[in-house]
């Protein structure tokens, strides 16, 4: 079975999203590890979200695409810097692994989880989710298009079945 | 009290930006984008009016889409200090063509002259050292910025240059404020090489 990380570095390296920003997320770890060792891409490992806002933008002015992966708990590190996305209408792509739902036994992960979808969306990003790895192809194709040649932000969910349970 | 002798922010800025070539320009909110705007408008000048704390990432991504051209972030004390992690994502991707400089005047002018960080102990350059930027700069006499000027466009970084400026508030020259059109016309400058 292919998994989420390899159909996703796949479909980064045939659509030539070059930049790849990221926290450590375990959701994201086997894209993280295939994208950091792959010299078709740019890796940037940041020490908080935002600042992957802020990179992918300068991209973007130079003229390279890029991706942003995180956990759902980063999104809430994002707002402000996404203002920057929306007033220079920056093209985005988010990757949004979902903790705080499905199977979740940590409650704290629980109201940050909660708050992405209406958080992202009163900052003008468009949100979808992606409950198995079929669907978060398409869904990514989909929101390349929009974000690369529609100038649009977009944050793809993927959810925490799809990842699977974490093991305690 | 100890008079410390400071350089003047518009003079340095300008000095920076003279015989620019290939240079990119990325400035933070506040008095360090009008200080770029008074050296002269320039298609190639990406002036931030807020995401405060943005500054070096905007270089970041910019240095590492553009490794073949000298990228240079001028920003403020304050705007570096909300983004102080950059500074380590930076040394740790460590772009050769990326150069920061803090125009430092240990206040946040823009608010009303609360002091800063850097104004209570904090030193920008020795954090960008311990992040693992190749060079960093400290100076107080504008006779420096020949060389930090010949050193930025040497692309020999991640540096970081910390220049102690004083407390005035030269008049506000405001660049252009539509950030589509200041990315379209950078990314318009770029494509046309």
């Amino acid at each position: 079975m292919r998994t989420h990380g390899k159909a996703l570095h796949e479909l980064f390296r045939k659509r030539d999203i070059r930049h790849i920003t990221h926290v450590p997320d375990a959701g994201h770890a086997e894209l993280i590890r295939l994208a950091s060792t792959d010299d078709a891409f740019v890796s940037t490992a940041l020490t908080t979200e935002e600042e992957g806002i802020a990179c992918l933008a300068g991209a973007w002015l130079g003229g390279e695409r890029g991706a942003l992966l995180m956990q759902s708990s980063g999104v809430g590190n994002c707002i402000n810097m996404l203002g920057l996305t929306e007033i220079c209408r920056f093209p985005l792509l988010m990757f949004v692994t979902m903790r705080g739902e499905w199977a979740e036994q940590n409650p704290w992960q629980r109201p940050m989880s909660r708050a992405v979808q209406p958080c992202l969306e009163a900052m003008n990003v468009i949100v979808q989710r992606a409950d198995d790895v079929d669907e978060l192809l398409d869904l990514s194709e989909a929101a390349i298009d929009m974000a690369y040649a529609g100038d649009h932000a977009i944050a793809i969910l993927i959810s925490q079945k799809l990842i699977g349970r974490k093991t305690w | 009290m100890v008079i410390r002798p400071q350089i003047e922010r518009r003079a340095a800025v300008s000095l920076l930006l003279e015989d620019r070539d290939q240079l990119l320009v990325v400035s933070g909110l506040g008095s360090p984008t009008w200080d770029v705007a008074a050296a002269g408008d320039h298609p190639r000048n990406f002036h931030l009016w807020g995401a405060m704390g943005g500054a070096a990432m905007v270089g970041l991504g910019l240095a590492r889409a553009r490794p073949d051209l000298p990228v240079l972030v001028i920003t403020g004390d304050g705007e570096q200090l909300m983004g102080m992690g950059a500074l380590a994502t930076i040394g740790a991707a460590a772009p050769g063509n990326l150069a920061i400089v803090v125009l430092d005047n240990r206040h946040y002018g823009e608010t009303g002259m609360q002091p800063s960080h850097t104004g209570l102990g904090t030193r920008l350059d020795e954090v960008a050292v311990a992040s693992g930027f190749r060079w960093t700069e400290r100076h107080a006499d504008i006779q420096a910025m020949p060389g930090l000027r010949r050193r930025i466009h040497a692309k020999e970084g991640p540096g970081l240059a910390v220049l102690e400026i004083g407390t005035d508030e030269p008049s506000r020259i405001m660049p252009e404020r539509d950030g589509v059109f200041l990315k379209n016309r950078f990314r318009a400058d770029l494509q046309a090489g």
